[in-house]
């Protein structure tokens, strides 16, 4: 019911905003009336189990054991996890390109089975696999009428998208004859037609060149400032390390660590790495132990962080010379290693 | 809208295909054969013609349509374009019936092609424009309407060649299925009977769509069983499409 005065609920100044996790509150003290406006996540999945019956005598994988996490809006959103660990086809239940077993997935809060819960969502899978035969213009003019896009918006956009992948030149060139990055840039394109709040992503760094990953990098992180949600798979640690908001790990079908980056990776240092020249390994006995020696050059790694001060001491009383000193602290790899090991 | 859009993808890939231009050559080939052939005849030269156009134009457009249409949704799963074009805002049901839209669109432009040399060779002919000949392709045309829905099933759950070799049974069986209305007539009731009737009214019966001898030889034709062919054409395609539907709405796409 709208409230007095006409005004819609979005046009309201709340003066109190409860933010729960998945509810909030509005509540508007002026026109004395209360408000409770609900905010769903971006993706909410509960308990989504799957199995697949394969082979020619049919056995039962058990591929998603009961996965549940939220992705919330305006994150980036890391998922890792080993090959085969059910990544994509946690993607494909989420898109309805697999009927789950057991379990709800919910896209802002309509279930996943609505394909209406698709339209504000943007899908750029593992790898690039779409009509060669058309030119990257034609392949997005084609997925803006699955939209119901007008004409006109439909060029505006197409020519906007063109110029964000930097495929203005190769527009009019078959997908044919594009490499994989063009392809995967095409691919983003696509995935961006109907600008979407929910962009995801299946390993949209795989098998790009530094500068190709630094580029969609940089893209994901716009999104971000865009206001969109980013949920996205890839196995290249360090580039979800300096994106992502919050990460989950998936091993063997089930989420085995979920959480803000700041949370999971600790400040703890692991161990120091010293490179000192003009002193022999021999000299660091007790302290550290030497990882390699090149030329006068040894490699140091401290792992007691009192004896640091020691190895400068024996650096500074013997003339040797210190070349760098880098504290190792903990990394994304470090924890999802471990994670995957310990599973 | 979006079936629309799906439609006209369809089309387009249809149209690269080598296999409908193969095919229409030989359509055209054997429509022009017809000419020769009559030459070559004692007798009525235009039956002749008559004859081999319309089986032509008949059989190259029924392999048109298994051979495109078998391959249509295997291909997108095949390929994966499915993965893109399924994580759009479309029902799966949208997505067979635009992909069987675009072969239907197709086999109309190579029906129209098809008929427009076969009725150019009959005027050189007869100096005239046979109306019949217009309703015989028609029918011709609602048949490989529904040859298409039938190869759009199977392709919806099987590879390309056992699609083939289902759907050419379709297609061969029902043109035999009338023998079963000839054994009906002179069985005596009982359980044989029921199991044959049953039988009968499973089967499809393509001969409903076959106005060929009659327009050939000049035959009239009952005004009364154009329209029940007509229904059972668009009845019978419209089970197959839902049958379709059902088996690709439960598919997981790995």
């Amino acid at each position: 019911m709208p409230p007095p005065g006409g005004q819609s609920p979005s046009a309201v100044n709340p003066a109190m905003r409860i933010r729960a996790r998945e509810i909030t509150f509005a509540v508007d003290f002026g026109p004395a009336f209360l408000k409770i406006e609900a905010m769903a996540d971006a993706i909410r999945i509960r308990d989504l189990r799957k199995d697949f019956r394969l082979g020619f005598v049919p056995r039962t994988h058990k591929i998603l054991k009961g996965i549940t996490f939220s992705v919330r809006e305006g994150e980036i959103f890391g998922y890792l996890g080993p090959n085969g660990a059910g990544k994509t086809t946690t993607i494909k239940c989420l898109l309805d390109l697999i009927r789950p077993d057991a379990g709800t997935i919910e896209i802002f809060g309509l279930s996943h089975f609505a394909p209406r819960s698709r339209e504000p969502l943007g899908f750029l899978p593992e790898n690039p696999y779409f009509y060669d035969y058309l030119t990257a213009r034609e392949f997005l003019a084609f997925t803006a009428d699955l939209f119901g896009l007008g004409r006109t918006e439909r060029d505006g956009r197409i020519a906007r998208l063109l110029a964000l992948v930097g495929l203005e030149r190769a527009a009019d060139l078959p997908l044919r004859k594009y490499s994989r990055g063009m392809l995967q840039r095409a691919g983003l394109a696509q995935s961006l037609v109907n600008d979407p709040k929910l962009v995801i992503l299946d390993e949209p760094l795989g098998g790009l060149d530094p500068l190709g990953r630094k580029e969609i990098r940089d893209i994901i992180v716009r999104f971000k400032e865009e206001g969109r949600t980013v949920f996205f798979t890839s196995h290249i640690l360090q580039d979800i390390e300096m994106i992502c908001d919050r990460v989950a790990i998936i091993v063997g079908g089930r989420i085995v660590k979920e959480g803000a980056l700041r949370d999971l990776v600790s400040e703890r240092v692991l161990f120091t790495e010293a490179v000192v020249a003009g002193l022999p390994p021999e000299a660091f006995a007790g302290i550290g132990e030497s990882v390699s020696a090149q030329g006068d050059r040894v490699l140091i790694r401290i792992l007691d962080e009192a004896k640091v001060d020691e190895a400068l001491d024996l650096v500074l009383r013997r003339r040797g010379r210190l070349l760098s000193l880098s504290p190792r602290t903990e990394t994304l790899e470090d924890i999802f290693v471990e994670t995957v090991t310990r599973t | 809208m979006r079936i629309g859009a799906i439609a006209g993808i369809t089309f387009k890939e249809a149209k690269r295909d080598r296999v409908l231009y193969l095919l229409f050559f030989f359509a055209a080939l054997g429509i022009l054969a017809s000419r020769v052939l009559a030459i070559l005849t004692v007798g009525d030269r235009l039956k002749i013609i008559k004859d081999v156009g319309l089986a032509s134009i008949a059989v190259f457009g029924v392999l048109m349509a298994i051979l495109i249409g078998t391959g249509l949704v295997y291909k997108e799963i095949d390929k994966k374009t499915i993965f893109t074009l399924l994580a759009k805002p479309i029902r799966r049901a949208e997505f067979i019936l635009g992909k069987f839209l675009g072969l239907v669109l197709t086999l109309f432009v190579m029906t129209a092609a098809m008929t427009a040399i076969f009725l150019a060779i009959v005027f050189a002919h007869t100096l005239e424009v046979e109306g019949a000949l217009l309703v015989a392709v028609a029918y011709i045309f609602l048949e490989l309407v529904l040859v298409t829905a039938v190869a759009v099933l199977f392709s919806s759950f099987s590879t390309p060649i056992l699609s083939s070799l289902f759907a050419l049974a379709f297609y061969l069986i029902g043109h035999l299925s009338w023998g079963l209305k000839l054994i009906l007539a002179k069985m005596a009731p009982g359980p044989g009977r029921a199991l044959v009737r049953a039988l009968y009214t499973v089967l499809p019966d393509l001969e409903n769509f076959n106005f060929k001898t009659e327009v050939v030889h000049g035959l009239p034709i009952p005004p009364g069983i154009y329209l029940p062919s007509l229904l059972y054409g668009l009845c019978y395609t419209a089970f197959i499409l839902g049958l379709a539907i059902l088996i690709f709405r439960r598919r997981d796409f790995i």
